[in-house]
């Protein structure tokens, strides 16, 4: 964690950004405490690439102020980029080039003497687990590998800050453990993460801070259990109609059990303090299964930006 | 936006292009030299059999001069749009580089000499080999080298223009069909422009392929050019307004 008073890696200040008339951000305030994890969180759409490309000066804003590492975005955004690595939301490797040249081409972007890139790019693959892919061609790495690759790329400058675009969107559940760990040993040293997701769990696993925001706005900030604690009652059970049974009827009769329900196609959910009678009614229904759990960071969201899809 | 912070931050974009070129050099020069060495040679002796001689020169040697800068066109502007746009808009490779300190300005400038750069490889080979043909007379041949560079900027920054407009591939189409097909028929490629009609003439004259032309010609006969100032200038000059132009347009398109 920050020392205390030491100023933030990244400071918002009431930032708007319309588009064709529409609002994509709207009076966005935050700020990040260096050698932290802070998570922007929301629905596609809500804003968030945009309030990243804001971040890295690559548009401008209407009104409203950034501060990037003590630089001011977008006047200084080159200077401020110099210490900033970025993880994209879709990967832009350079497929002509080996896993090494994509590091030394890039390394060179930032002004870097190549005897200088060369002699980090051993312990640059070996982070991102590809030690024994110096040489390989980009067509024969999986997701998984890009990804990493990807990663890796974006510390070529040893960066103070790192913004992650939904870095681990797309790959399978070990490569994004990986990931997650890698991303923990960066932030133990020091380096300061800002991550867009709309994986809560990968939310709850790494952010120390998080906001959530929709069109364009915050609707909510803290620290992943502070939000839980919050927003949301402590416990859920989901409720299954997958036997013949008939949850309607169960719903009506259970209401009065929990706090809160909401239903969702054939399940419903009882949000509450105090499961013990809903469970003793449920053992006793049949035609229904059920699931108890504590609550996490997806209820909040959900209970925050609603249930309808989002195109 | 803001001011260049890497000092020439050029260079390494256009030594990322290099060393993709590199990497397929050998076949990217022959693919190139070919095309038009064959309508050279074919055209030249075939068709040159049956023409007098033009300003004192055999056809062949008329049409040499020509397929030096039309090559030399038509390498930058393949670079330009084709190969730049892979990079714009199908790789994000631009994108990967706005991330870093480098600006877009580093970015459309490093195109714009590495476009320039693979013209200049082009209009080279051509050169090697109308030298070794005998097509050539006298010394002032190695000034034909900077009138190639700048052919090849001025096309180069024309072609990003159009990279900066294209939603995909198939626009491109327009570009030669519109612009490069017709200029490269009134500007003294195949034929001196006095075979059309005046109004014709003149047009062609102001375009940037006939000031290419109107450089190179003379110099491969061993003669300075006429009005060289002018025909440098106005290379320069389209070079100079047309990047801006493109970088104009292609800010509006990656920056919004």
């Amino acid at each position: 964690m920050a020392t205390l008073g030491s100023p933030p890696a990244l400071a918002i200040t009431e930032l708007r950004k319309t588009y064709a008339g529409t609002a994509v951000v709207d009076g966005l305030s935050f700020a990040v405490e260096p050698g932290t994890c802070f998570g922007l969180l929301g629905p596609n759409g809500a804003g968030k690439t945009t309030t990243l490309r804001l971040c890295l000066g690559l548009t401008a804003p209407d009104s409203g102020r950034i501060v990037l590492n003590g630089h001011a975005i977008p006047d200084d955004a080159q200077t401020a980029r110099a210490r900033v690595g970025v993880v994209p939301q879709f990967d832009n490797l350079d497929p002509d080039f080996t896993c090494s040249e994509n590091l030394l081409v890039f390394g060179r972007y930032f002004g870097i003497a190549d005897t200088d890139i060369r002699a980090r790019i051993p312990q640059l693959l070996e982070f991102a687990s590809l030690g024994s892919k110096a040489d390989a061609r980009l067509a024969t790495l999986s997701g998984g590998m890009k990804r990493r690759l990807t990663l890796a790329r974006a510390l070529v400058n040893n960066p103070d800050v790192v913004f992650l675009d939904e870095p681990t969107t797309g790959l399978d559940p070990q490569a994004r453990h990986l990931i997650w760990e890698r991303l923990k040993k960066l932030k133990a040293a020091g380096k300061t993460l800002i991550l867009t997701t709309h994986f809560m769990d990968e939310a709850e696993r790494l952010c120390d801070r998080l906001i959530v925001i929709d069109h364009g706005r915050k609707i909510a900030e803290g620290s992943p259990r502070q939000l839980i604690a919050e927003h949301i009652e402590p416990q859920v059970v989901e409720v299954y109609d997958e036997a013949g049974g008939d949850l309607p009827a169960f719903v009506d009769g259970a209401r009065a059990l929990a706090d809160r329900v909401e239903t969702s196609g054939e399940t419903a959910f009882f949000y509450c303090r105090e499961p013990h009678e809903l469970l003793a009614r449920l053992a006793a229904a049949p035609g229904l299964r059920y699931v108890h759990r504590a609550s996490n960071l997806e209820d909040v969201f959900i209970k925050l930006t609603g249930r309808e899809l989002r195109d | 936006m803001s001011s260049a912070v890497i000092p020439l931050g050029w260079l390494p974009v256009w030594r990322r292009n290099f060393l993709v070129w590199r990497k397929l050099a050998l076949p990217s020069i022959l693919g190139n030299l070919a095309d038009p060495l064959i309508y050279m040679l074919g055209l030249g002796y075939g068709l040159g059999a049956m023409l007098p001689s033009i300003d004192g020169q055999p056809y062949v040697a008329f049409l040499a001069a020509g397929t030096v800068c039309a090559s030399t066109m038509n390498a930058a502007t393949f670079e330009a749009l084709y190969s730049s746009f892979s990079r714009m808009h199908v790789q994000k490779t631009w994108d990967a580089i706005l991330n870093t300190p480098l600006g877009l300005t580093d970015v459309v400038a490093g195109e714009l000499f590495w476009a320039a750069t693979k013209s200049f490889f082009s209009g080279c080979a051509i050169l090697v080999v109308i030298a070794a043909l005998g097509l050539t007379n006298g010394p002032l041949l190695f000034w034909v080298l900077p009138a190639v560079v700048l052919t090849g900027l001025a096309f180069a920054a024309l072609g990003l223009i159009w990279n900066a407009l294209a939603p995909s591939y198939d626009f491109f189409m327009y570009y030669f069909t519109l612009f490069i097909t017709p200029m490269t028929l009134i500007s003294g490629v195949f034929f001196p422009t006095d075979q059309l009609p005046g109004w014709l003439a003149t047009i062609g004259a102001w375009l940037p392929l006939a000031q290419g032309v109107a450089l190179v010609r003379p110099l491969l006969a061993g003669q300075v050019p006429a009005d060289a100032l002018i025909h440098i200038m106005a290379l320069l000059v389209t070079t100079g307004v047309a990047f801006a132009i493109a970088l104009r347009l292609t800010r509006r398109r990656l920056l919004k």
